[in-house]
């Protein structure tokens, strides 16, 4: 276990101080990370493959036990996490999956609410294996949502879907958190998604914040600002 | 690219389409259960009619039918089956039970791995069946000996199998499960004793058939009533006729109890998609 000091505090925001992440002696994957999110914002991360982007994700979700380092983290108590493969269980159906330790008398009725929030009512009853990739990923947003959570913490959520599904989930990802209103962290390779999505848009380089700017300025100055930043010569033309 | 749509086209609708050659096994076959079965026997009453087979070898089909009525009228051979199946079944009972909690136990918490685990290995390179003296002397020559032999013979393969699918649930869902705050009893509920099923159930396979052996040999040993009494009988008597009255009924239940075993699996795995299906 990273020996962190792990506060949890009752405003929804997170505050990360000097993080620390490495896998091996000779070098550190988070070299003292500064990060302050906001209740309410949403903010996305992006950085070249292999700078620590899942690593700080999953030092915030608390899923990092085996991993060195230390430093200082505060994250709001209900904390939900949306992962790259829809993560459902093969053998709960989509309903019961949905409300997954949910307690209460009407947690199945909550669950059949997020499932209409994300346009899967009438697939309750459904298997994951009979969902299309992008279903799936609309009942694991469901799952995290019903859980109402001050922060949800999304690593490359739309990674494996097409083009479309993707600009559809990015249309139905805005309007949830409009309506829920939770701090969110989405890791994303995709600059642009990052633009659509985010209020404020984080660059990870050597295990560090590189750049981090608000996206309410011109996208198209946004856009080769970023890609600069991530070491990207627009005219190579990526996209 | 090879096109093999044999299906019949009605005008209405020209469906033509490309459709992959399959490479697993296929539709299901209507009746399947039975075809393999069905077939030795044909083979057997073939290799008698014809001679091949003379009685002293294998007694002939219609003449195991004749021993059986005999045994079922004259010897209470269905008091020997139920005395039979129901030993089979208290033991099998036991030994799921024990094996299943043992293998959970074991799988979940590594202390409970390091005093089960390595005890239940042994035990697998002992031979049930060589330690049937010493139960002979601790338990008796009853009916307990028999069943805990029976409950060790196929407690075996329920641990083993129940342990590797337990072992082998990705972890993906454990980290899952602790990003949505579930406690341990809803762990082992909703992701570990699900995800295990699998093995367990390939473990119940392998524990009837073993449950079965067991059957065998304990009740060569002093019972008054049941199949191995019937076959040890008749072996004294040297009534081959009824030997094979008796194995076939072994085998009956064998098969019977592995195809319940697999039509189980069938209903309770309907979430997965395998070659099986
Ligand atoms: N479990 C692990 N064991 C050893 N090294 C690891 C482990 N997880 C990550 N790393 C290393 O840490 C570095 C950062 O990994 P991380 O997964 O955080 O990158 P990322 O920014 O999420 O990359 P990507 O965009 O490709 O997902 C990589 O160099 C990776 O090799
Ligand atoms: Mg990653």
């Amino acid at each position: 276990m990273a020996p962190d000091t792990r506060g949890l505090i009752a405003a929804p925001a997170v505050r990360v101080r000097d993080l620390h992440r490495s896998f091996s002696a000779d070098g550190g994957v988070l070299n003292g990370l500064d990060l302050d999110i906001a209740g309410g914002e949403f903010v996305a991360l992006i950085g070249r493959s292999g700078t620590g982007k899942s690593t700080l994700l999953r030092a915030l979700a608390g899923l990092d036990r085996d991993v060195a380092g230390h430093g200082e983290i505060e994250v709001p108590a209900n904390v939900s996490v949306v992962f790259q493969d829809s993560r459902l269980l093969p053998w709960r159906r989509i309903l019961d999956n949905v409300v997954l330790g949910l307690r209460g008398p009407d947690a199945a009725e909550r669950g059949r609410q997020a499932l209409a929030e994300v346009g899967l009512e009438g697939r309750e009853r459904a298997w994951p294996f009979e969902l299309s990739g992008g279903e799936q990923q609309r009942a694991s947003l469901a799952r995290s949502l019903v859980r109402e959570p001050q922060l949800l913490l999304a690593d490359e959520p739309f990674g494996a879907l097409d083009a479309l599904t993707r600009i559809r989930m990015h249309a139905l990802l805005r309007k949830l958190c409009e309506a829920h209103k939770p701090a969110v962290l989405l890791v994303t390779h995709d600059v642009d998604e990052a633009i659509v999505l985010a209020d404020r848009v984080i660059v990870l380089d050597a295990g560090v914040v590189h750049a981090d700017v608000r996206t309410d300025r011109p996208r198209a100055e946004l856009r080769s600002f970023l890609l600069k930043k991530l070491g990207v010569r627009e005219e190579l033309g990526v996209r | 690219m090879t096109i093999t749509d044999s299906r019949p086209r009605t005008a209405t609708t020209p469906d033509i389409r490309v459709v992959r050659r399959r490479l697993g096994p296929g539709r299901r076959i209507p009746y399947a259960f039975w075809i393999g079965p069905l077939l030795l026997l044909a083979v057997w009453s073939a290799g008698s009619a014809t001679g091949l087979i003379s009685p002293a070898i294998l007694t002939a089909p219609w003449d195991v039918v004749v021993a059986f009525g005999e045994q079922w009228t004259d010897h209470d051979l269905l008091g020997n089956i139920l005395s039979s199946l129901n030993r089979a079944a208290l033991g099998l009972g036991f030994g799921i039970a024990v094996g299943g909690v043992l293998a959970v136990v074991s799988g979940l918490s590594r202390i409970g791995e390091s005093l089960i685990d390595g005890p239940i290995q042994i035990k697998r390179s002992v031979p049930t069946l060589a330690l049937i003296p010493l139960f002979i002397a601790w338990f008796g020559i009853g009916q307990e000996m028999k069943i805990v032999t029976i409950a060790l013979i196929s407690l075996v393969p329920i641990y083993v199998h129940t342990h590797n699918g337990l072992r082998s649930i990705d972890g993906k869902y454990a980290e899952l499960a602790e990003t949505i705050d579930i406690g341990r009893a809803e762990f082992v509920r909703h992701i570990v004793l699900p995800g295990a099923l699998p093995g367990f159930l390939l473990g119940m396979r392998f524990a009837v058939t073993s449950s079965l052996l067991g059957l065998v040999v304990v009740e060569q040993y002093n019972a008054t009533a049941g199949i191995g009494h019937m076959i040890t009988l008749a072996e004294q008597y040297g009534q081959t006729d009824v030997i094979v009255v008796g194995l076939v009924i072994y085998g009956v239940f064998g098969y019977c109890a592995d195809s319940a075993v697999r039509l189980v699996g069938r209903r309770v795995l309907a979430w997965r998609r395998t070659l099986e299906d």
